[in-house]
């Protein structure tokens, strides 16, 4: 095995190789600093290229890309509490705080560091998965995998803030969101009211983007200034690499719990972010988690990169992608001529052994171009962000159209949003509302699926009992913390009117109800799911809703973020106009157009710019855009005018 | 947003093909001209699937020989399309695309089935379109040992084991016809949907919870024959292919297994017929034996149809491509031409009489409405 694994390393050093490494490196560090482009749309962008390299480099550059897109993608959830990727959500709740307090430089440098420890501690647990992997994964069924999704579906509990109530009713309603589309027991479509698009159910980064990043930039467009509060970087460089050390013992756990959980076919990778972001809130002392306490974004860096080590298990030694990346991974295999399957344990090893390498070294050369860089992207926090506000609004509309290639991709983003920028100012946390959408399809398929296998003796089973043993175990510690995760603003502000809380406190409500009533017109098994979900959280959420109306003190449940809000800022409404404009010009003259119009009205008025900044800064700005669109084949959201005439690229 | 309605389907449907049919009659002398030479021609390839699927990698394998074998070598870009399981790509494939060969699209079974089962949200017609290539695939079904089932002539101990259960990604899915399979031999099997793929059907064999399981071809070869050699699964038979004159026959890939209308006949004494039957053949060309078409619209000049027929035979003459294909195709043959045209045929007709059939059965058998 020794042997194996060395003469691996030297066919990799061949100097040819290592430059389809640093190629495939160099991509997935682009795409990964580029807000809510993933490793994704990475390997589809070099998936046409791979085709008569040698296996070994171009494995080596896949490999490459999937790693460093995990270790680059922090710069947007950081800097600009925009998602890297969809697997880089977690990140922003501690990252973006610290880069707001000025503290980006230690942000990125604990983060980048983590990365590379978690890619290092993935690629170890990948070489002893060549042995152990088959009987570990054979040894988890539907039931273990129900199992883990309530394990997720736990760190609700530490996520949910102030209230408990409003973090139970946030996450049902992730839940009640995520079960639109296909019924995974009998297929029928839930809630699609005809279309196409919903009944693929409602889109991963899409959400997180609209729940996250939206909020975000509406606040930071009011408060005006920079991102960092103190224009500055800070010296925070060797800081964070004393907090890795510091924290070591928390950097190897979180890496072994996320290469491990990412070599779980079918439980997403998203659910694996949230069990260890949940896991350190849960376990570590005296936590300011969700303000900018660097373990949360050391835990979560560390596990989304050892993740990517862990989910090349299933995807090689079974040929099961664990993940949208892998699939395309698998995919470029299989095009290289390489089969996925028992032979890369057996007589295929090397291949095996090859990917472990590149993992590792990639890893390295992904981190220290990512320290390299740094210091000038950094600097994106002390612009007046005026400037950077369209092309953070442009580049979220993009990342979501990307999704699906939808228009109704915008117009979800901008629901969506609006429902975060409600939740942000009334005190309802965000995280489990993710948590809950992220788990909605796994806990029904997986529960259904258990009961069909097994009968109810399901719950009996050995790795049952010892998953839930964990899952109480950690709870207990985590209710035993000196204080719940406050992932929201803290301060006491109840608001002067409880009117409009009340009111949205209904919008839950709605929609759970529409829920139950879809519910109630499909068959037993399609309906079962969405039933006890609306049913339950309908008996907890009206409840609510009548005390903001009617106590005289709701006590925790109170809270408007609006309260003292600073006069001089803009309106709670002016730049959600602004962004709905946006959205609405789209469905007139189509993405590019009204993304031209957009960046010229904003730059010149509410940023104020002279003409002739905002006139480079938009021409600048948009030929970014087309660049990116030409590159990943895609065509703009295309509007009524382009219904009606028919345009050349890119105004198609 | 798409709004469903079969009706506005059918109207916007029958206005663009007359518009495409003016617009070819139109175009005709230019385009048969130009149709010879694709020089500084970019063509799409509308793929409705996610990048990495069989389909996307598929269209990969062929791009770069397409490109090399069609004059004037045009730059070929593979635009996937997703939602809606492959209709919403292939309906804006239908919408959009000219008669003009630069625009085609890769269909797949999970396009053919929803379109011979009548899914209102399906608004494209397959009489509408030109194959110019058909590309075939094959399946396994395989047991577990325990159930010391070894062949055809121990059905009825297969017949009386309790507790059989299959993994299925969907009533109207693939999976159907192993679903249809198990009716036309009486089987009793319990079928559990919501599998993401065969990977995980088979995961679920492999774990013992599914004592029933198949696989494509390329897939039964590289992960299910280690298990057969194991002593963890036993093969029943294959699917089958289409020779020529369009009869199952067994697959070359697995000679020592029966086709399942093979199977079926020895196991019960006479061949398979009946209305199963043929929802059961057409489906399983649809799915398998013609998996995976290239098309272009019917009212493309002829030209530029032999164009694409011409590239695609140079490139199965490739030697290239024969050296390559094995793990993207497996070992079957594609066929373009007269060929493609017979299966195409077979794949995309079903008789009025056999879909109702169809749609009840779902009905009656899953409780499920189209």
């Amino acid at each position: 095995m020794i042997d194996a694994l060395l003469s691996a390393l030297v066919a990799l050093s061949s100097p040819d190789r290592l430059f389809y490494m640093a190629l495939g490196v160099a991509i997935g560090y682009g795409i990964g600093v580029l807000p809510a482009l993933g490793g994704l749309a990475g390997l589809s962008l070099v998936l046409p290229f791979i085709y008569g390299l040698d296996e070994v480099s171009a494995l080596a550059m896949l490999v490459g890309l999937v790693a460093v897109a995990a270790t680059a993608d922090t710069y947007s959830s950081i800097l600009m509490g925009i998602p890297g990727s969809s697997a880089s959500q977690a990140t922003i709740l501690d990252g973006f705080p610290m880069a707001r307090r000025g503290e980006a430089a230690r942000a990125l440098s604990a983060s980048f560091l983590s990365s590379m420890v978690g890619g290092i501690v993935g690629a170890v647990i990948l070489t002893g998965a060549v042995l152990v992997a088959r009987p570990l994964i054979l040894a988890l069924g539907t039931a273990e995998l129900f199992m883990l999704a309530v394990l997720g579906l736990s760190m609700v509990g530490v996520l949910a803030g102030r209230s408990f109530a409003k973090g139970l009713v946030a996450c049902g309603l992730g839940l009640a969101l995520g079960t639109i589309g296909s019924a995974p027991a009998t297929a029928e479509y839930r809630l699609d009211f005809g279309t196409i698009y919903l009944s693929d159910g409602l889109h991963l980064p899409v959400l997180v983007l609209a729940i996250f990043a939206l909020p975000e930039i509406v606040d930071l467009a009011r408060g005006g200034g920079t991102i960092s509060r103190t224009a500055e970087l800070g010296q925070g460089w060797v800081a964070g690499f004393r907090d890795i050390l510091r924290n070591w013992w928390l950097l190897l756990r979180t890496s072994s719990i996320g290469s491990v959980l990412g070599a779980i076919p079918g439980l997403g990778g998203s659910v694996t972010d949230w069990i260890v972001y949940g896991h350190a809130v849960q376990t570590e002392k005296n936590g300011q988690f969700g303000k900018g306490d660097v373990r949360g974004v050391i835990a979560v860096e560390a596990s989304n990169n050892a993740r990517e080590g862990g989910a090349l298990v299933p995807t090689l030694f079974f040929g099961i992608p664990s993940s949208g990346s892998m699939a395309v991974f698998l995919g470029g295999m299989t095009l290289i001529g390489i089969e996925a399957g028992p032979q890369l344990v057996g007589e295929r090893l090397d291949l095996t052994y090859a990917i472990i390498w590149s993992l590792a070294i990639a890893n390295v050369m992904g981190t220290a171009l990512c320290f390299m860089t740094s210091p000038l992207i950094a600097r994106l926090t002390t612009i007046r962000f005026g400037l950077i506000a369209p092309v953070m609004v442009a580049v979220v509309c993009f990342g979501a159209f990307n999704t699906s290639r939808d228009i109704a991709d915008l117009y979800l983003l901008l629901a969506v949003g609006v429902l975060g920028l409600f939740m942000r100012r009334f005190g309802w946390p965000r995280p489990p509302f993710v948590v809950g959408f992220v788990l909605a399809q796994p806990m029904e398929t997986y529960l259904y699926q258990a009961v069909q296998f097994y009968g109810g003796s399901f719950l009996l089973r050995p790795g049952v009992l010892i998953i839930a043993a964990i899952i109480v175990v950690f709870v207990i510690i985590g209710a035993r913390q000196r204080k719940l995760a406050n992932t929201e603003d803290e301060s006491e502000k109840t608001g002067s009117n409880p009117v409009p809380q009340a009111i949205f406190a209904l919008v839950p409500v709605a929609i759970f109800a529409t829920v139950l009533w879809d519910a109630s017109r499909h068959s037993f098994l399609g309906a079962i799911f969405p039933m006890m979900v609306a049913g339950t959280m309908l008996v907890i959420s009206l409840p609510i809703a009548a005390r903001l109306a009617f106590a005289r003190n709701a006590g925790n449940l109170l809270h408007d973020g609006e309260q003292d809000a600073d006069p001089q800022a803009g309106g709670f409404w002016t730049y959600l106009l602004w962004f709905a404009g946006l959205i609405v010009g789209t469905a007139l003259v189509g993405f590019l157009l009204a993304s031209i119009v957009f960046f010229l009205a904003f730059l010149r008025w509410p940023a104020r710019c002279s003409w002739t900044t905002t006139l480079i800064f938009t021409a600048i700005a948009n030929a970014g855009l087309v660049a990116v669109a030409h590159i990943l084949v895609l065509d703009f959201p295309s509007g009524l005018l382009q219904s009606l005439v028919d345009l050349p690229w890119p105004l198609r | 947003m798409r709004r469903i309605s079969q009706q506005e389907g059918i109207g916007r449907r029958g206005l663009l093909q007359g518009a495409a049919g003016l617009g070819a009659a139109a175009l005709l002398p230019a385009g048969a001209a130009r149709a010879q030479d694709f020089s500084g021609k970019t063509i799409e390839w509308i793929i409705p699937m996610s990048v990495g699927g069989g389909s996307d990698t598929w269209a990969r394998f062929h791009a770069p020989f397409l490109t090399r074998h069609m004059a004037g070598n045009p730059t070929l870009v593979i635009r996937n399309i997703v939602g809606g399981g492959g209709i919403n790509g292939t309906n804006q494939f239908a919408a959009r695309a000219r008669p003009d060969g630069l625009m085609v699209l890769g269909t797949t079974a999970s396009i053919q089935f929803p379109y011979l089962l009548g899914d209102p949200r399906v608004r494209y017609d397959y009489s509408a379109w030109a194959p110019v290539l058909a590309s075939p695939t094959g399946g396994v079904m395989y047991i577990r040992p325990e159930l010391g089932v070894r062949g055809p002539g121990d059905l009825a101990k297969l017949k009386a084991a309790q507790g059989l259960k299959f993994g299925s990604q969907g009533p109207t899915s693939l999976d159907m016809v192993p679903a249809l399979a198990f009716e036309l031999l009486g089987l009793d099997v319990q079928i559990v949907f919501g599998m993401q793929g065969r990977g995980q059907g088979r995961l679920a064999f492999e774990r013992g919870e599914t004592p029933i399981d198949y696989q494509t071809s390329s897939a039964y070869i590289s992960q299910v024959t280690p298990l057969v050699r194991e002593g963890k699964a036993v093969p029943l038979c294959s699917w089958g292919v289409l020779n020529e004159q369009g009869e199952i026959i067994r697959d070359p890939n697995f000679p020592d297994l029966p086709h399942f209308a093979e199977f079926v006949q020895a196991a019960t004494g006479s061949p398979p017929s009946g209305p199963a039957w043929e929802a059961w053949r057409t489906l399983f060309v649809a799915g398998f034996a013609a998996q995976k078409f290239v098309v272009l619209p019917k009212t493309t000049p002829a030209a530029i149809l032999e164009a694409y027929r011409a590239a695609f035979r140079k490139t199965l003459a490739d030697p290239e491509y024969r050296e390559k294909r094995g793990p993207v195709i497996g070992e079957y043959d594609e066929v373009t031409g007269d060929g493609c045209d017979r299966a195409y045929a077979s794949a995309t007709t079903m008789s009025p009489e056999t879909r109702q059939w169809c749609r009840d059965w779902l009905q009656r058998r899953f409780n499920h409405t189209l």
